[in-house]
Order: structure tokens, then C-alpha cells, then sequence
């Protein structure tokens, strides 16, 4: 596939680069399938991996009637004004079906790109059937002209048997954009599902709280996020994992960094099953004088769950920058070293390709520090 | 190489060194000894030019620059090199990384190094995380290797090591330092920290030193300075040389 995936003719140079930089290949080539919505517009919607089908949400509910009852199931309608909001709108998005099996070398790639200023809904549901392995990477973006916009966006991820899906969310939003997405996700036995979040940019707010629910002996859930506050960012974001079944495990990750704004790094392992497990690992840097709060919740319900935590939030140790600077590095280089380890965070189970993609973007992100 | 002239140096605001006079020539290896607490550490991270160590009186010249207000990544960049007793760890920066910046993507460099002191399978660890002592010394000395210094401070170079490790570290020194070519071709200067004088087995030291609250109390053979102070202790050591 070397041809560009069908709208993105209609992206400027600029706004381009900001796809580029939430991990979007608008070439396609290292991408086993893409969707691209613009507003409420879906442009594109294909896959050529074998067993796996991608397509627009209305065009999904219409060819397979069974998918009426994952819609609306994990994440309630009713839940706050957003959900309520995203109901209300002709429903957009997209609908992944990986079949019994199946498995995409390249990950498939969503782009949600908020080009005029207005609300873009997006309602999707990510199945994996048994033994399944999917990757996606899901770049958000806003184009660098928009005044005002809002991104209000409901998904459903249904992880089967022995099935493995990652999600890598990359935003790239503007100032005045505000994002509230909705996710939930259900893990079978022995699945496993990995979330991992980037926003290395600028973004009005965004309030998430996704969470995860190991229904089955044997099922994982890992959650990373690694976030930037700059001035007037607000980030409010959590990760949930609910431990239902017995021997069911849950990481947390959180990397946090201020460089003015303001993050709350929520995260919630409940243990509800025995033979549990569960660890919250969130640490945060402040460059400059800003919020971080973090919130680490370990909740045990029953005598056979062991759940741990440790959070922590400062600035670089003197001694480390030091360290450094003997090894020549001056102030600067030594400072923009240790932040970029401190957001390298190695996700177990991801493909390298995806791994590259978001040491790519932090990277890209280390030249402002 | 270096010399150092009347050097006080406070640490929040007390005086811990006095009036220190040292001389160090191109191709030297010198020896600083002295009990715990005596200011040897405070010396070498002065020269080094670690914050928290106020020069208040004399300089610092290396190499014919007065180093005495300079930055501490100016020292690095006009040759110098420390080996740290106990570095501290800095999570999620791994050890690969850093010897890639310092050997300017080297990375063959880097390999071939890391071989030599057996640290191939811990280029992809945070640096120091949970490393053992004598991973910490081969580490410290890996990535010397790499910064090729003309003057090398080493505090400790022997601690927590063991006998396997010692041997290694000891004749890396001894290279870093050019003790296998002929005196007039060697031109890598050394300071070396050392409590036990296992590390003089490897590598031959020119001046021994002992530093004593603060001041330099002798200045001689380090083998008889070192033998000095294993038969007498510390204390009869320093009488007999201001007799």
C-alpha cells in the first residue's frame, strides 16, 4: 500500500505533521489497515489483514446484527453528559472485528482529527475473539487552525479467550480542545489487554477514567500513560482495573510530567477474586511549578489479593544531573537525558514497532525540556 | 597536568580542607590515603567540580586552565574523569544510552568496551539499578573507558569488589592509565582513592599522599606510606611525620 489513505489529500502540511506526530502513517506502509475520521466525516475505513474486518461503526451495526448487544454494554449510555451527548449523534467511529485466530504483524491505525471547531463524536467497539492478537494505534489530533473543539469519544473492547489486544492512544490536541473519552474494556481467560497512552503536547483538558475488567482466570491488564502538562494542560486521568476473577493481574503505569498544568494521575486496582495481583506504579517530575496529584487506590476485597503501590513526585535529584555532567554532558543536556529516561517506559508484550513509534514521539517531544 | 595551590574548600560552611598543595605531572599515578573522614572524597569532587564544595581560598589549574569557577561539564570537557564510589541511580536511563551520548554514537566503541568489562547484558539496565559493588566499579570503569580522560580520579576503585572483579578492574585501570607503554610515551595522570592498597598490585603509583582533617600530612612512596600505616595505624603514622 503506498497510496495515502483517502481524505488525507484534504490535511494541510502543518496539520499533517501533527497526524505524523501522534503516530499516524498516512502513507499507510507500515500499517496493516486505517480508518480516518475528520470531524464527523469518515473518509476511510479498510484493513488487508487476514481474519481482521475495520469499518465504520453505522456500516458495522448494519451488516452484523449481533453487534446491537456489544453497544452501549460495557460503557452505560447514562453515565454523564458526555456518553448522553455521543448517544444522541448519528453514531461515528469505528468497529474492529479480529476473528478467532488472527493476527496483524503491522498495527492498524485509527486517526481522529478535529479539523473546524464543534464537537466530534466517535462511538467504537474493538472485538478480539479467541486467541486473537490485535494492534492499534489510535493517533488524535486537532488541526493547528481550530479556535475551539471538543472530542467526545465512547469505546467498548472486548477482549476474548487467550486474545491479546494493545491500544496506543497518542493525542496530540490544541489549547482550547477538550477531550473526554469513555472507554471500558472486558478481558476473557487468559487474555491479556495493554493501554497505553501518550499526550506529550498542549491540550485544553482531558478527563478519562478508562477501565478494565478481568472476567476469567488468567487475564492481564497493563495500563501506561505518559503525560506533559505544559502551562494551561489539564490532564485528569485515571486507570481502573477490576480484578473479578481469581489469578487475574493488573499493572499501572503512570509517568507524569508538569511544566506548569496540571495533571491528576488517578489509578484503581480493586482485588475482588483470590489469587490477584495488582501494582500501581506512578512517579512524577515537576519542571516548573505546577499540579501533579496523584491518586493511587488499591482496594482488597477478598484474603487472597495482593496489591501494592508506590507514587512519587518531585524534581530531579541534583545528584543525578551531576552524575552526568561528569560524564560531560552540560546542565541542559544532562537534565533533557534524565527526563527522557524517566518517560521510557518499556511495555511488556508490545510489538517493537509500536515501542519505536512511541519512544518516536517522546523524543520528538525531549528537544523542549 | 594538575596542580592545585592553597586550596580551602568549605562544605556548608565549614571548613574541611586547609591549605592543600598538590602537583600532579603528565603520566603520574598518585595515591591518597588517610582514615575515614579525613576530607580524600571532598578533594577529588572539589577537583572534579561538584557543587557543595566552596573553593574559599587558592585554585585549581589543569592543563595550564584555571579550572578553580569553572562548571563541572567544563572539567569533563577539558579531560577529566571520575570514578564514583557510589553513584546514584537514575531510573529509566539506561547505561546504553548515556555511553551513546558520551562516545558520540559509537557504538562499536561502546560494544568493544563493554565487553571487556563483561557489562554487555547490562547496556539495557537503568544505570546502577540494584547492580551489585563490583557492578557498580565495572560500570564506573566502562564508561571511563569510554570518556578516555587524561586525568582519572578514582575514589575507592577496590571497594565491595571481589577477587574475580578485582583483577579486572585493577589491570582496566592500569590500561586507562597507560601503564603498558614506556614512561616517556604515557601521559594519562591518576588519583586514586585507596583504604587497602590491593589496587597498587596492579598498577605501580609514583606519590603516595595522606590526607589527615583536612591537610596533607605526608607526601612519599605510597608502598611505605601504606606500610607505615598498616603496622602503626593512622594516628602513629601522622606523629612520626611531624617529628
Amino acid at each position: 500500500m503506498s497510496e495515502e489513505m483517502i481524505g488525507a489529500g484534504g490535511i494541510s502540511l502543518e496539520d499533517r505533521e501533527r497526524l505524523e506526530l501522534s503516530g499516524i502513517d498516512l502513507s499507510e506502509e507500515t500499517r496493516s489497515g486505517s480508518f480516518l475520521q475528520t470531524d464527523q466525516t469518515i473518509h476511510h475505513s479498510s484493513c488487508t489483514s487476514k481474519g481482521i474486518e475495520m469499518l465504520p461503526i453505522d456500516v458495522a451495526m448494519k451488516k452484523y446484527d449481533w453487534l446491537k448487544s456489544h453497544y452501549w454494554n460495557l460503557v452505560d449510555k447514562d453515565k454523564d453528559e458526555y456518553t448522553r451527548y455521543v448517544a444522541e449523534q448519528e453514531p461515528r467511529g469505528f468497529v474492529i472485528i479480529a476473528k478467532k485466530g488472527s493476527k496483524n504483524i503491522f498495527p492498524l491505525q485509527t486517526c481522529l482529527f478535529l479539523k473546524n471547531d464543534g464537537i466530534q463524536t466517535v462511538h467504537n467497539i474493538i472485538i478480539a475473539e479467541e486467541g486473537a492478537e490485535l494492534h492499534l494505534i489510535t493517533g488524535c489530533a486537532s488541526s493547528h487552525t481550530i479556535q475551539k473543539g471538543s472530542h467526545y469519544g465512547v469505546t467498548e473492547t472486548y477482549v476474548g479467550k487467550n486474545a491479546l489486544v494493545s491500544m496506543t492512544m497518542i493525542h496530540t490536541w490544541g489549547e482550547n480542545v477538550n477531550v473526554y473519552p469513555r472507554s471500558a474494556t472486558r478481558v476473557e481467560g487468559g487474555g491479556t489487554f495493554l493501554s497505553n497512552y501518550v499526550s506529550m503536547k498542549p491540550v485544553g483538558s482531558v478527563q478519562m477514567y478508562p477501565v478494565a475488567e478481568l472476567t476469567a482466570p488468567g487475564a492481564v491488564a497493563r495500563f501506561n500513560s505518559v503525560v506533559v502538562a505544559p502551562k494551561g494542560s489539564h490532564l485528569d486521568l485515571g486507570q481502573r482495573a477490576i480484578l473479578s476473577a481469581p489469578n487475574t493481574s493488573a499493572e499501572l503505569i503512570s509517568r507524569a510530567i508538569t511544566q506548569g498544568g496540571t495533571i491528576v494521575a488517578r489509578s484503581h486496582i480493586i482485588g475482588a477474586a483470590a489469587g490477584t495481583k495488582g501494582h500501581i506504579e506512578c512517579k512524577g517530575l515537576i519542571l516548573e511549578d505546577g499540579t501533579i496529584h496523584a491518586v493511587p487506590e488499591i482496594e482488597g476485597r477478598v484474603k487472597n489479593t495482593e496489591l501494592s503501590h508506590e507514587a512519587a513526585v518531585g524534581k530531579i535529584a541534583r545528584a543525578e544531573i551531576e552524575y552526568l555532567m561528569a560524564r560531560g554532558l552540560n546542565e541542559e543536556e544532562a537534565t533533557a537525558t534524565i527526563i527522557r529516561g524517566f518517560l521510557d517506559v518499556r511495555i511488556q508484550g508490545l510489538p517493537e514497532s509500536l515501542q519505536r513509534q512511541i519512544d518516536a514521539v517522546i523524543d520528538a517531544a525531549e528537544d523542549g525540556f | 597536568m594538575l596542580q592545585i595551590e592553597d586550596l580551602h574548600v568549605s562544605v556548608k560552611d565549614k571548613e574541611v580542607l586547609h591549605d592543600i598543595n598538590l602537583r600532579i605531572n603528565d603520566g603520574e599515578t598518585h595515591v591518597l590515603m588517610g582514615p575515614n573522614g579525613s576530607g580524600k572524597t571532598t578533594l577529588l569532587r572539589t577537583v572534579m567540580g561538584f557543587s557543595n564544595y566552596e573553593i574559599t581560598a587558592g585554585s585549581i589549574i589543569f592543563k595550564g586552565h584555571d579550572i578553580t569557577n569553572v562548571p563541572l561539564h567544563e572539567h569533563a570537557r577539558y579531560g577529566m574523569g571520575m570514578m564514583f564510589q557510589r553513584p546514584p541511580t537514575i531510573s529509566g536511563l539506561k547505561l546504553g544510552k548515556l555511553l551513546d551520548v558520551t562516545a558520540h554514537h559509537d557504538t562499536a566503541m561502546v560494544q568493544k568496551y563493554a565487553k571487556q568489562m563483561n557489562m554487555v547484558d547490562f547496556l539495557e539496565r537503568d544505570i546502577n539499578a540494584d547492580f551489585s559493588g563490583g557492578e557498580i566499579k565495572r560500570s564506573e570503569m566502562l564508561q571511563l573507558m569510554v570518556q578516555q580522560p587524561d586525568f582519572v580520579m578514582l575514589d575507592e576503585p577496590e571497594s565491595g569488589v571481589d577477587l574475580e572483579n578485582i583483577s579486572l578492574i585493577g589491570e582496566s585501570i592500569a590500561k586507562l592509565l597507560e601503564k603498558d607503554r614506556k614512561i616517556v610515551n604515557r601521559h594519562k595522570s591518576g588519583l586514586i582513592i585507596t583504604h587497602t592498597g590491593y589496587i597498587l598490585d596492579y598498577l605501580d603509583a609514583d606519590m603516595g599522599h595522606m590526607l589527615c582533617d583536612g591537610e596533607i600530612k605526608c607526601d612519599g612512596n605510597p608502598r611505605e606510606i601504606l606500610k607505615s600505616i598498616k603496622e602503626k595505624g593512622y594516628q602513629e603514622c601522622i606523629k612520626c611525620q611531624k617529628k
